[in-house]
């Protein structure tokens, strides 16, 4: 009874999503009041009717009710309940409904926050919202049904992947969606401001905040998946430019100049027509992205070709989607017109910098990762293309513009003087060059590669430095406390973004260039030792979990020299009972400096294993530079100036004026 | 009117990926003709892959019927190919040689640790080079040289069980026989 519900829940839901754009749409273009006071209240009873589809689904899995396809192939009634949860949108048809699930909550947002924006523009922004959503739900109910019936029921399911089967699979994909679905918030307004011809300071300070929001989950989310790669595959590697992670990296680079190109066009009114197509771009790269995933046409080889209907219908929405945007995009943004003038050095400059290093990047991402599926497609064969191509163009464009990141915050919006530049950042200059050549000594071998990256790192900080200093030195206020909260918080959310940048670098850096990596065979008794730590291995024991049986190694870790153990590492071999599938478990000691990481491979003869042994320097600060990245763009969010209701009422210009610090 | 060609390139741009998009959906598979076929295959010296001090070239194979296997530890595809490879290889009808294309000599033989190696043997093209001559544009490609050293017939992408059974296993058979 339950799927039932759920599976008409759905068609509810739909039938409101089709009158929620139609009475927006009506509503927005014949200015009838009574008609645009409905699309709240339909855009939160579709949420509500969603959020019950969902609901059900995850009721039929948390239940094992396997009477229903979905949850027979995805679960298992051994499973830990919180798996069985997670195993909802551990499928195809449940991840979308996730989708769908999430965009329902991000109108919803909309439609609550938006209160002080003029009306017609939030009605076509939740119409567009609603367009999606039809799409989407169609999509569920033609092709992708999460509550067939399997008459009679199965006894038991066939279980969820046991790569799938962690905490961190349990947040990373709503944390990913999360930020996916929000750049649809960023593209309704951009298709809204359209719409109405209203392409200005007042529509980017508004879609801002949205934006920011979907960027954070995207960082988060993608920060999540990373660290999962690094710890449950077994390799210690925390990025294989995957086609399934650059689905999600192509969003993200398209969102951060996004981002950074909303700032120009709120605060001087140019590049609109550039932000209005990067809103375009970063939701359609989504929509691609997902479906590209989810369809399984990169990483198995005839997914269009097992369901046709599947892949027409994905082909016919993304042309209705983003083929309809972009001809919206060609037919009203000829209009849009130019913004203020600026000079070749100026902050506008700068940032211009920073959004085409950035375009290229995700064009040479995406030329690299569409590359096999164009073959595919031509039946070409079936090829990878690997970190060697990625590593070859992206660190490249990526150098340069993570150079100018350190300069734009101190350059002066319409023009700025070189002389003035450097005399505001010639110490952070010289500081991070001496203690760029310096650093590599301290931590063992010195080559370019490690010192050029830490160059960069240590750059971004001190120019970061340099600016709090002089702003702080600069501030009217009397008094360091009252001149820290002179500034806003998006200013400081900025600064940390950047020291994010900074951190993620010297992560990057240091882990490439001083991990030591031992992959060798050890039988009890043998010790190993790398990096000063000496790893005991004493032997394996068999453990018993919920739905798998374990082999569990035990390696004592000592300092080089000392007899006393410090730390007990313990890997396991999962093999799962109903799928046969076996699973390494990687054990990690983390730390601030260093992280020690063993892994089992292959029992070989007697009782000796494959092992894995890894010495990874500064790793955890990868994702400590995400983290901060996704921090800074959550205080860039709370920022005061956002919730000012009377923003909505003064010209775009003189709010702008207004708001500057 | 120049303003609206402008601003629509990105359509344009879009359709032709559209046009890609739906092409793929509906063409039927084709053969894809190399130009290496019934040619002699291209000379190499390379070191192995386990020993640096070693050297192999083809030169070493001649007499044999034998599969040049490009692979390489970063490849996604051919983690798909390659358990097909180890079975293969345990029947022994041919021997393979594998192409470590691009690669790390670290991550090559750590690869080959976890997952098997079906190789007689593996040259080590970390630069590439080797590719270029053989026409690799992608990982995996597999090759299929006859007793002159002349390639009779190249997959692209992985080896499937049935471009095994219906291709390359009757191709070995009838260049033995």
């Amino acid at each position: 009874m339950i799927p039932e519900l759920g599976h008409f829940a759905l068609v509810v839901a739909l039938a409101l999503a089709v009158a929620q754009a139609a009475f927006s749409f009506i509503g927005a273009h014949t200015g009838r009041r009574a008609l645009m006071g409905t699309s709240r209240s339909i855009a939160t009873g579709q949420f509500l009717f969603v959020a019950a589809a969902f609901a059900a689904l995850a009721y039929s899995f948390v239940s094992s009710d396997f009477s229903v396809v979905n949850v027979v192939q995805h679960s298992n009634s051994k499973l830990p309940w919180y798996y069985r949860f997670a195993a909802t949108w551990g499928s195809h048809e449940g991840s979308m409904l996730l989708w769908t699930l999430m965009l329902g909550i991000w109108t919803f947002a909309v439609a609550v926050f938006s209160r002080h924006l003029p009306e017609r523009l939030v009605t076509r922004v939740i119409g567009v919202m609603g367009l999606v959503s039809v799409g989407f739900l169609l999509f569920i109910l033609l092709t992708s049904d999460p509550f067939e019936r399997l008459i009679p029921a199965a006894a038991e399911g066939q279980d969820l992947n046991p790569l799938l089967q962690d905490p961190g699979m349990v947040a990373h994909p709503p944390m990913l969606y999360t930020g996916y679905v929000g750049f649809s918030v960023a593209f309704a307004f951009a298709i809204a401001a359209l719409l109405e011809g209203r392409l200005d300071a007042a529509w980017a300070r508004w879609s801002r905040p949205w934006t920011t929001a979907a960027w954070c989950f995207l960082t988060v989310g993608i920060m999540m998946g990373s660290i999962w790669a690094y710890y449950e595959l077994g390799w210690g590697g925390w990025w294989f430019w995957d086609p399934v992670e650059n689905a999600s990296f192509m969003p993200w680079l398209a969102g951060t100049a996004l981002i950074h190109s909303l700032a120009v066009t709120e605060k001087r009114g140019t590049f609109r027509a550039w932000t209005v197509l990067l809103a375009i771009v970063a939701f359609s790269l989504s929509l691609v992205g997902t479906f590209l995933v989810r369809s399984g046409v990169l990483t198995s080889v005839h997914a269009f070709a097992t369901d046709p209907r599947r892949g027409i219908f994905i082909l016919l929405f993304l042309v209705i989607v983003i083929g309809g945007s972009l001809a919206v995009f060609a037919w009203r943004a000829p209009r849009v017109g130019l913004g203020a003038s600026f000079a070749p050095v100026s902050r506008e400059s700068l940032l211009l910098a920073n959004n085409v290093l950035l375009a290229v990047a995700l064009a040479a991402v995406m030329l690299g990762t569409l590359y096999p599926l164009f073959l595919d497609a031509l039946h070409l064969g079936k090829i990878s293309v690997g970190p060697p191509y990625f590593d070859a163009v992206f660190f490249p464009l990526m150098a340069p513009a993570v150079f100018l990141m350190a300069i734009g915050p101190v350059a002066s919006w319409k023009r700025a003087a070189l002389p003035d530049l450097w005399l505001r950042l010639r110490w952070a200059f010289g500081i991070a060059i001496v203690t760029a050549v310096l650093l590599p000594f301290v931590f063992g071998h010195w080559s370019p590669v490690i010192a050029f990256g830490l160059w960069l790192g240590l750059w971004v900080v001190a120019a970061g430095v340099a600016q709090v200093w002089q702003r702080f030195a600069g501030a009217p206020q009397r008094g360091f406390a009252a001149k820290v909260r002179a500034q806003s918080l998006s200013w400081y959310g900025m600064q940390i973004a950047h020291v994010g940048v900074a951190a993620f670098i010297f992560g990057v850096t240091i882990v490439k260039g001083y991990e030591t990596e031992r992959d060798l065979r050890m039988a009890p008794g043998q010790h190993t030792t790398i990096a000063g730590y000496d790893f005991e291995f004493k032997g394996t024991r068999d453990l018993p979990g919920p739905n798998y049986s374990a082999i569990e190694g035990e390696f004592d870790v000592r300092h080089e020299g000392s007899t006393q153990v410090f730390l007990q590492l313990h890997p396991q071999k999962r093999t799962y009972a109903a799928s046969g599938q076996t699973q390494t478990e990687a054990s990690i000691d983390p730390g601030l400096t260093r992280d020690l990481y063993v892994s089992l491979g292959e029992p070989v003869e007697g009782n000796a294993w494959g092992v894995r042994v890894y010495y990874k320097p500064f790793v955890d600060w990868i994702w400590g530079g995400c983290a901060l990245m996704a921090l800074g763009g959550f205080l860039a969010l709370s920022d005061r100036r956002y919730r000012l209701k009377r923003a909505a009422t003064e010209p775009a210009g003189a709010a702008a004026q207004a708001m500057r610090p | 009117m120049m303003k609206f060609v402008k601003f629509g390139v990105p359509f344009v741009l879009f359709a032709i990926l559209v046009g890609f998009f739906a092409v793929g959906l509906t063409r039927d598979p084709r053969e894809v003709p190399s130009p290496l076929i019934d040619k002699p295959a291209p000379q190499f010296q390379l070191t192995r892959l386990e020993s640096p001090d070693h050297e192999f070239s083809p030169e070493q194979m001649r007499g044999k019927v034998w599969l040049l296997n490009v692979w390489a530890s970063w490849c996604v595809s051919c983690r798909v190919e390659h358990p097909l490879l180890v079975q293969m290889s345990k029947t022994q009808q041919v021997p393979i040689v594998g192409l470590d294309y691009k690669d790390q000599r670290v991550d090559g033989m750590k690869w080959l640790s976890t997952h098997g190696d079906p190789y007689v043997l593996s040259a080590f093209d970390d630069e590439g080079k080797v590719g270029i001559d053989y026409g690799v544009y992608g990982v995996p490609e597999t090759f299929v040289i006859d007793k002159q050293g002349v390639i009779r017939y190249k997959q692209i992408g992985p080896i499937t069980q049935e471009a095994l059974d219906r291709k390359i296993l009757p191709l070995v058979k009838k260049l033995n026989g």
